[in-house]
């Protein structure tokens, strides 16, 4: 049966903002803002500190009303209807907060209790919760002397434990070291498999780790809405040509000669030569072939995606952003 | 489990994680035992009753309950497991009612505590046990008034410690309302229609009736009623909160 309703609301998608907006005094934190996630996707929220993105999706979670606009989860309206989207949705809000004074144990049973879960599956889905997420070992411990990376994976059992159809993550990954970041991925990503997850991040890498699409807000407005490759291909760097060749004066009126390349860069750090290409121009080849001709020595060479980071700084830094 | 038993149940098992909940168990009962034994005057009146003990209540929650209610909110507002809280699927109702159980059951507690007082008076003389099991229960029922005056004042801050001012000032303001100083003082400049119905709203004027073990009626709904009020202001409070 449960297939049967998340195949129906599959066509409704799964989390769903319609010009939400939130405002505190005269700060708008949360401008219009409609963005939908579909099922199976992850959506990426991106943008810099002071976004909006937490308020928004403190909203969709429930525990801020919206000034205007409106958020559904599973096709149920927050305001109207905020059990039945809460229940249907997992949540870890920022910094992943917890009883510090519980255990492990305690904290999830309690949570258990709050979701309402049947003594036999709330059993069931406590052990298998707490198997996949390696907490085996600190179940008797106080939440509150744990590492913040055991904390951040009590926080997702937490989120996950009545296994929602739809995960929302707050900087899921925030302040954690590259270790525990990577674990904290990996989760992600399996959980991603049978779930629509909503995360919100200021993390360029892990938009190309997790997302196949994302969201870049800023100031509250929505600003960009593309998968992560359309975003790398409005970079400057989409379809550059970068190389290294040490101790060799390679002209740059040579490369500058060939009719498909638009600009030539050199890192005055390194060395390193980027060869830019005309709009919609393929240079690998011709410069590859140009070094060839002139017997140089490159210690290799790299045709460039595209630089989110500088996508990212160009959408959120112009003065007036229109929605793509 | 209902949401509000889950609340319950995880509130007071907080209290007991720390010393605190014994600390504060032993302070009551010491206190208890010192108003009513020293201030109370409990042997000099030579009457196998327990008057002095519960006419001390209102003044040993003055101080012991907002210690109690001061972090029912605030400290979930400071450390952002409020958002956990209240994006679980249940009313702010039930939040509410969850968390007031379980400050009153813990009152409730340290009140069943005092037996030994109950064993003295007994002991000592032939005290009317029914006097003695009214003024429990009407002692309990305005510990929850107590209690649902802290809730709505935890409510309404970050801070543990303006919690406890908040609650204290109230609390000693519905003690004593009805005092004849405080009726004196106000009797010049307001209506008498006025005066008279803040006598009406005092703690002490429908404890003392209690405490003599008569249980009226209007007494005990004064009680309930503000409980319940007290709870509603903290809800409103909540979702002001959460629209704000």
């Amino acid at each position: 049966m449960r297939y049967i309703a998340v195949d129906f609301v599959a066509r409704l998608s799964m989390i769903e903002t319609e010009r939400l907006t939130r405002r505190y005094g005269h700060l708008t934190a949360v401008d219009a803002l409609s963005i939908r996630a579909e099922p199976g996707q992850v959506l990426g929220m991106l943008g810099p500190n002071g976004a909006g993105k937490s308020t928004a999706m403190r909203m969709i979670g429930g525990f801020l009303a919206p000034t205007s606009g409106t958020a559904r989860v599973c096709g149920h309206d927050v305001q109207r209807e905020p059990l039945a989207a809460r229940r249907a949705l997992g949540y870890l809000p920022e910094g992943a907060p917890s009883y510090g004074e519980m255990t492990v144990r305690e904290f999830l049973v309690f949570i258990a209790r709050m979701r309402k879960l049947a003594a036999e599956t709330g059993r069931r889905r406590f052990d298998e919760v707490v198997g996949w997420l390696q907490l085996e070992d600190v179940l008797e411990a106080s939440i509150e002397t744990l590492s913040k990376g055991l904390r951040r994976r009590v926080g997702l059992a937490q989120a996950i434990l009545h296994d929602p159809p739809v995960l929302m993550l707050d900087e899921p990954t925030d302040g954690l070291d590259p270790n525990q970041k990577h674990a904290v991925r990996q989760l992600i990503d399996a959980m991603a498999r049978e779930r629509t997850i909503l995360i919100s991040t200021h993390l360029l890498e892990e938009v190309h780790a997790l997302c196949n699409r994302v969201v870049i807000i800023a100031r509250g407005r929505l600003l960009a809405d593309a998968t992560p490759a359309e975003l790398e291909a409005r970079s400057r760097y989409h379809g550059a040509v970068s190389f290294s060749a040490p101790g060799s004066g390679v002209s740059q009126e040579m490369l500058g000669r060939l009719p498909q390349v638009a600009a030539i860069e050199v890192d005055p750090l390194d060395g390193r030569i980027t060869v830019f290409p005309k709009p919609g121009a393929r240079i690998l080849e011709p410069v590859e072939q140009l070094l060839r001709e002139q017997g140089l020595e490159v210690s290799e060479i790299q045709l460039e995606r595209g630089r989110l980071d500088e996508v990212f700084r160009h959408i959120t830094t112009a003065q007036q952003g229109t929605p793509a | 489990m209902s949401p509000v038993t889950a609340v319950m149940r995880r509130e007071l098992r907080s209290f007991f994680v720390t010393p605190m909940a014994y600390v504060f168990l032993v302070i009551f009962l010491v206190l208890a035992g010192i108003l009513t034994f020293y201030t109370g005057d409990f042997y000099e009146r030579g009457q196998a009753d327990l008057q002095p003990f519960f006419v001390m209540h209102p003044w040993l929650y003055l101080i012991l309950v907002p210690a109690v209610t001061m972090r029912m909110w605030a400290e979930e507002a400071k450390g952002g497991t409020l958002e956990l809280l209240l994006t679980l699927p249940l009313t702010l109702w039930q939040a509410m009612l969850g968390k007031f159980l379980a400050a009153w059951l813990f009152i409730g507690l340290a009140l069943a505590l005092t037996f030994p007082i109950w064993l003295t008076v007994n002991y000592l003389g032939a005290p009317d046990n029914g006097v003695i099991f009214a003024g429990y229960l009407g002692s309990w029922l305005m510990a929850g008034s107590f209690v649902a005056i802290g809730a709505c004042m935890s409510a309404l801050t970050r801070s543990q410690v303006v919690a406890f001012v908040l609650t204290a000032t109230v609390c000693v303001l519905l003690i004593l309302a009805g005092q004849p100083q405080v009726l004196d003082f106000f009797s010049g400049a307001l209506p008498r229609r006025l005066v008279n119905a803040m006598g009406y709203l005092s703690m002490l004027r429908h404890f003392e009736a209690i405490a003599r073990g008569v249980l009226d009626l209007r007494d005990l709904a004064y009680f309930v009623l503000s409980t319940l009020g007290w709870l509603i202001a903290g809800v409103l409070l909540l979702e002001l909160k959460r629209v704000r």
